[in-house]
C-alpha cells in the first residue's frame, strides 16, 4: 500500500489504528480514567488528521472513492463523535462499567469505520459490508448495560431488525445484480431501471435504508431500543448513525438511481409526510425522555427527506447542512438527558418539573438545543429547517413544504412541553443542583456554540454548498 | 456599521449587560438605559428621515445598505427604510421604552423577564427594518418565541393554555407564510434574471397569474393570523388576557402591527394581481371582525377580554383599509397602526396598574376607582375616548381616513361593507362608556379601595409618554400622513398597474 492510497483511506486507516492502540491500551492494565484519556486523545487525532487537504481518488478499482464532499461527511461525523466522547467520560467512569471502558470505544469506533466505508463506497458489496460493520456492534452496545434486562431486550431488538432489514436490501441489490449485471454504482447508474424488476430491487433498497434512518413504517425498533439502550448509545444511533445512513441513502439516490428520480420523489414525497407526521404525533404523548427523543428524531428524518427529494446539488448541500447542524442540536438535549441520567438516575419528563430553579445553565442548553430541533430563528435549526424547505420548494412541491411546517408546528408544541417543564412547572423536589464533570460540561458548551453559530456563519453552508455542486 | 442595524445591536448590547446585572435594581436600569437610547435613536431616524426627504431624495426606500450572507440562494441582509417603516419603528420604541417602565416593579425573575421582553423587540425592530425576505421572516419568528416564555411564566390566569395556543397559532400562520414567501422567491426570476428575496426587486417582476393566486391567500392570512385576521383571532383574546401587563402592550401595541405591516409590504405589494382578484372574500372577513370584535367586546367583564375583542376589531380595521386599496384608506391604515398601537399600549398598562391595586380584572367587582386613584382614572378616560375616536385624538384621524378612502370607491359591494364597518364606531363608543361608568364613575364598591395610592412616577411617565403622542398625533397628523403618503406612491403604483387588464 503507497502513501496516496493510504492519504486516501486516513479516515478509515488511522480509525483502526485507534482501536488497536485501545484494545492493547487494556491488555497492558491501564487504569479506567487512562484508558478514557487514551481514547478521547487518540479520537482527537483522528477527527484533527482528517481535516488534512487531501485530492480526491479512488481505490480497488473504484470499489472505494474519496472525494471532497465524503470527506466533508466523513469530518461531520467525527466531530458528532468527538462531542459524544466527551458527553460519555462521565458516564462510563461509573463503576459498573468498570472492565469495560474499552469496550464502549472499540464498538463505537468500529461502527465509524463501517460507516466510512459505507459513505465512500462505489460498490453496492463495500456497502453492504460498511453498512454491517455499522449496524452490528451498536446491537452490542445497546445491550451494553449487561444485567438490565430492558437493554438486553434493546440489543436483541435492534440485531433482530437490522437483521431483518440487511434481507430486504440484499435481496433488492440482489435484483438489481441480475438485471444490471454488475453492482458498481457506475455501472448500475447507466444500465436501465425502468423496467418494474428494477423499481422492485429499488424499493427494497428503500426499505432497508428506511430501517436504518427509522423512517415510517420501518420505525417501530426506535422507539423500544433508545428506551432500553445506555442514553449514549441512544445519542449515537439517532445522531451519528442515522446522519451517515443519510449521507449515504442521498449519493445513492442522486448518483446510483438518478436515471429513475421522478420515481422515487413520488416515494420520498409520501414517506416524509407520513414519517413527520406519525413521528410527531408520537412524540407528543411520550414522558419518558428517550423515547420522546427517539421519536422527535423519526419525526426529523422526516424532514432531512424534504432535502433529498430536490435531485440536485441543492438538496445535496441541504441534507449535509441540516445533519451537521441536527449533530449539534441532537447532541446538545441527548448531552443534558445523559447528564442528568448520569447523576440522579432520573429519565422522565415530570422529574425536570422546576429544573430552571437549581439547574439554569443545563435547562438553558436544553431549551436552545429543543428550539434548534424545532426550528426556531435566530438558531442554527431555522437555518438549516429553511434550507430543507427551499430545497423541497425548488422542486415545486409547495404543499409538501406547507405540511412539513405544520410538522414543526406540532414539534414545536412538544418541545416546548420540555420547556414548560423545565421552566414554568412547579415542582416541590425538582432535581438538585449538581456539577457534571469537566468533559460533559466542555461537550455542552461545544454544542451550545455550535447551535448558537453554524446558522449565522454562511461559509459554512457555502462551502458544503461548493463540495456538493462538484458532486 | 450603518444606522439601522443599531436598531438590532442595541437591544442585544442591553440584553448583554443585563445578563451580567446582579439584582432587580440593576437590571430594570440597564432595560431603562438600553430601551431610552433606543427610543432616542427612533427619534433621530425620524428627523433624520424627513431631513433626507426634504433634501429631495426620492428614493423608494432610504438608508439602504445591502450584504451578501448566502450568496449561493442570494439571500442578503438588505435594510432599508421609508416613511411606513419610520413611523412603525417609532411606534415601536415609544411602546417597548413605556413597556419597561410599565413593569418596573416585576420582581419574580425579573432579569429573565427583561431579556425576554428586549430580545422580543430587537425581532419587532428587525423585521421593520428589513427589506429582504428571509431576513423579515427570521425577525418575525423572534419576534414570536419569546412571548411563550414570557406569558407562560409571568402571566395570569389559565397562562399555560394561553401561551401554548398563542404560540402555536401564530407559528401555524407562519408555516403559511413560509410557504408564501418561498412561493415568491421561486417565481421571482420569472422574466430572466436571478433568484432573489429582495422585495424592491421581486416589486419589478410581474409574477405569473396562477403562482400569485396560489401564494396570495398563504401570505395573506400567514400574516393575517398576526393581525387578528377572523377566523385566526382566537389566539389573541386568550394571549392578552394571561399576558403580564408590558407584554400585552407589546403584542396589542406592535406585534399585531407586524401582521398589517406585512400584508401590504409583502402579500400586496408583491403579488397585487392576485390581490386585486381575491381582496373580496378578505374584505367580508375583515369587514366581519370588525364588527364582530366590537360585539365581542361589549360581552365581556374582564378589562383585558375587552380590550383584547377592542383589538381584534381596530387590527381588523387595519387589513380592511389594506384591502381597500387606494392611497387614502391605505394612508389611514397605517396612521390607524400607529395609533392603535399607542392607545391599545396606554390601554393594557392601565389595566395592568388598576390591577395591580385592586387584584381583579372583573369590571362588576369595581366601582368608583375615579375617586381613589384619579390620575389613572383620567388616562383611561382618554385612552377610552382615543378608541371611540374622538376629534382631537389619533383615533380619529386614522378612523376618519379609513373610511373616507374606503368610501371612495362607488361599487356598492364596497360602499356596503364600508358602512357596515363604520357601524362599530357606534359599537365601541357602547363598551368604551360602559366600561368607564362602572369602572371609574359608580359608587366606591369596597371600602379598602380608599387605601390605595394614586400613580407612582414611573407609572406617570408611562402613562404619560403615550398619552402626549396619541394627543400628538391627534392635533397634528399631517406631517405623520405626509410622511407615509409619500411613501405609499411605490405600492400605489404597483397596484394601480395591476388593475390595468
Amino acid at each position: 500500500m503507497n502513501l496516496e492510497s493510504f492519504l486516501l483511506m486516513r479516515h478509515e486507516i488511522v480509525l483502526t489504528i485507534v482501536t488497536l492502540i485501545i484494545l492493547i491500551a487494556e491488555l497492558s492494565d491501564a487504569g479506567k480514567n487512562r484508558l478514557i484519556w487514551i481514547s478521547l486523545a487518540s479520537f482527537f487525532v483522528v477527527t484533527v488528521i482528517g481535516f488534512l487537504p487531501v485530492p480526491e481518488g479512488s481505490l480497488f478499482g473504484d470499489m472505494y472513492r474519496s472525494s471532497h464532499l465524503t470527506t466533508m461527511m466523513k469530518n461531520i461525523l467525527n466531530i458528532g463523535v468527538m462531542i459524544l466522547f466527551l458527553q460519555t467520560a462521565g458516564w462510563i467512569k461509573k463503576p459498573e462499567y468498570e472492565n469495560k471502558v474499552s469496550e464502549f470505544y472499540m464498538l463505537i469506533l468500529s461502527t465509524l469505520i463501517g460507516m466510512n466505508f459505507m459513505v465512500s463506497s462505489g460498490h453496492f458489496l463495500m456497502f453492504y459490508i460498511g453498512l454491517e460493520l455499522a449496524t452490528i456492534p451498536i446491537a452490542a452496545l445497546a445491550a451494553y448495560d449487561r444485567f438490565k434486562s430492558i437493554s438486553s431486550e434493546a440489543g436483541i431488538k435492534l440485531i433482530l431488525s437490522s437483521a431483518l432489514s440487511s434481507g430486504i436490501m440484499l435481496y433488492g441489490l440482489s435484483m438489481i445484480y441480475g438485471t444490471a449485471g454488475s453492482l458498481y454504482f457506475t455501472d448500475v447508474a447507466v444500465s436501465s431501471l425502468n423496467g418494474p424488476l428494477q423499481v422492485m430491487a429499488f424499493i427494497f433498497f428503500f426499505a432497508g435504508m428506511g430501517f436504518k434512518i427509522s423512517l415510517v413504517p420501518f420505525h417501530l425498533w426506535t422507539a423500544d431500543v433508545y428506551e432500553g439502550a445506555p442514553v449514549n448509545v441512544a445519542s449515537y444511533l439517532s445522531v451519528i448513525s442515522k446522519g451517515a445512513a443519510a449521507f449515504i441513502f442521498t449519493i445513492v439516490l442522486y448518483t446510483v438511481f438518478y436515471s429513475i428520480a421522478e420515481i422515487w420523489k413520488e416515494l420520498v414525497y409520501v414517506i416524509a409526510v407520513i414519517t413527520m407526521t406519525i413521528g410527531n404525533l408520537f412524540a407528543i404523548r411520550q414522558k419518558n425522555m428517550k423515547r420522546f427523543l427517539a421519536f422527535s428524531s423519526i419525526a426529523q428524518a422526516g424532514f432531512i427527506l424534504l432535502g433529498i427529494i430536490d435531485g440536485t446539488a441543492l438538496g445535496m448541500s441541504t441534507v449535509i447542512y441540516f445533519v451537521l447542524v441536527y449533530i449539534f442540536s441532537n447532541l446538545g438535549a441527548f448531552g443534558v438527558v445523559s447528564a442528568i441520567s448520569v447523576i440522579t438516575g432520573k429519565e422522565n419528563m415530570d422529574d425536570y418539573n422546576g429544573l430552571y430553579k437549581t439547574n439554569p445553565k443545563l435547562s438553558l442548553t436544553m431549551m436552545l438545543a429543543l428550539f434548534s430541533l424545532a426550528g426556531i430563528p435566530p438558531v442554527a435549526g431555522f437555518f438549516g429547517k429553511f434550507f430543507l424547505f427551499t430545497s423541497a420548494a425548488h422542486q415545486g412541491y409547495y404543499w409538501l413544504v406547507f405540511i412539513a411546517v405544520l410538522n414543526a408546528t406540532i414539534s414545536l408544541y412538544y418541545y416546548l412541553l420540555v420547556v414548560k417543564a423545565m421552566f414554568i412547572n412547579k415542582n416541590d423536589s425538582p432535581i438538585a443542583y449538581f456539577r457534571s464533570d469537566l468533559t460533559t460540561r466542555a461537550a455542552l458548551l461545544l454544542c451550545v456554540i455550535g447551535i448558537f453559530f453554524i446558522g449565522f456563519l454562511s461559509p459554512i453552508y457555502e462551502f458544503i454548498k461548493m463540495l456538493s455542486i462538484g458532486m | 456599521m450603518d444606522f439601522l442595524t443599531w436598531f438590532v445591536i442595541v437591544p442585544v448590547l442591553t440584553v448583554t449587560a443585563i445578563i451580567f446585572t446582579k439584582n432587580m435594581h440593576q437590571t430594570r436600569m440597564a432595560a431603562a438605559i438600553g430601551m431610552s437610547v433606543q427610543l432616542i435613536l427612533a427619534i433621530v431616524l425620524v428627523f433624520v428621515y424627513l431631513a433626507e426627504r426634504r433634501a429631495g431624495n426620492t428614493a423608494e426606500m432610504l438608508f439602504m445598505h445591502s450584504y451578501t450572507w448566502f450568496e449561493s440562494l442570494n439571500i442578503t441582509y438588505t435594510i432599508g427604510v421609508d416613511g411606513i417603516s419610520v413611523a412603525m419603528i417609532m411606534l415601536t420604541g415609544v411602546i417597548v421604552f413605556t413597556g419597561i417602565f410599565a413593569s418596573w416593579s416585576v420582581d419574580f425573575l425579573s432579569k429573565e423577564f427583561f431579556i425576554s421582553l428586549i430580545l422580543l423587540s430587537s425581532g419587532v425592530f428587525g423585521f421593520f427594518i428589513s427589506i429582504d425576505l428571509f431576513t423579515m421572516f427570521l425577525f418575525y419568528e423572534v419576534a414570536v418565541i419569546p412571548m411563550y416564555l414570557l406569558i407562560g411564566i409571568w402571566g395570569s390566569g389559565p397562562k399555560e393554555y394561553s401561551a401554548m395556543k398563542l404560540t402555536l397559532m401564530l407559528m401555524g400562520g407562519s408555516a403559511l407564510l413560509l410557504v408564501g414567501l418561498l412561493g415568491i422567491y421561486f417565481n421571482s426570476n420569472a422574466e430572466g434574471g436571478n433568484l432573489t428575496f429582495n422585495i424592491l426587486e421581486i416589486s419589478k417582476v410581474q409574477i405569473p397569474i396562477e403562482a400569485q393566486r396560489f401564494f396570495f391567500p398563504m401570505t395573506f392570512i400567514g400574516f393575517g393570523v398576526l393581525g387578528a385576521l377572523f377566523p385566526f383571532h382566537t389566539w389573541s383574546p386568550d394571549g392578552h388576557a394571561s399576558a403580564p401587563t408590558a407584554v400585552s402592550m407589546l403584542h396589542a401595541g406592535v406585534l399585531m402591527k407586524l401582521g398589517g405591516y406585512g400584508a401590504f409590504r409583502v402579500a400586496m405589494f408583491l403579488l397585487p394581481d392576485a390581490a386585486h382578484e381575491l381582496s373580496w372574500i378578505f374584505l367580508l372577513l375583515t369587514g366581519f371582525s370588525v364588527v364582530y370584535g366590537a360585539f365581542g367586546a361589549i360581552f365581556q367583564k374582564d378589562l383585558k377580554y375587552i380590550n383584547a375583542y377592542s383589538s381584534v376589531s381596530h387590527c381588523g380595521l387595519v387589513l380592511f383599509a389594506i384591502l381597500m386599496m387606494n392611497k387614502t384608506a391605505l394612508n389611514g391604515a397605517v396612521i390607524q397602526m400607529v395609533s392603535h398601537g399607542l392607545m391599545t399600549a396606554l390601554f393594557f398598562a392601565l389595566i395592568g396598574m388598576i390591577y395591580g391595586r385592586t387584584h381583579t380584572r372583573m369590571i362588576n367587582e369595581m366601582g368608583g376607582l375615579m375617586k381613589v386613584i384619579p390620575f389613572l382614572g383620567v388616562c383611561y378616560v382618554i385612552a377610552g375616548l382615543a378608541s371611540l375616536g374622538l376629534p382631537g385624538l389619533s383615533g380619529f384621524v386614522a378612523e376618519m381616513t379609513i373610511f373616507f378612502g374606503a368610501f371612495q370607491h362607488t361599487d356598492t359591494f364596497h360602499r356596503v361593507l364600508t358602512i357596515i364597518a363604520a357601524s362599530s364606531i357606534v359599537i365601541t363608543a357602547v363598551y368604551i362608556l360602559r366600561v368607564v361608568g362602572i369602572l371609574l364613575l359608580g359608587p366606591l364598591r369596597n371600602n379598602e379601595y380608599l387605601k390605595f395610592t394614586d400613580a407612582t412616577w414611573y407609572e406617570r411617565l408611562s402613562t404619560s409618554v403615550l398619552i402626549a403622542a396619541i394627543a400628538g398625533i391627534g392635533l397634528a397628523p399631517l406631517w405623520l400622513s405626509d410622511m407615509i403618503s409619500e411613501s405609499l406612491q411605490p405600492i400605489i403604483l404597483q397596484l394601480s398597474q395591476a388593475m390595468l387588464p
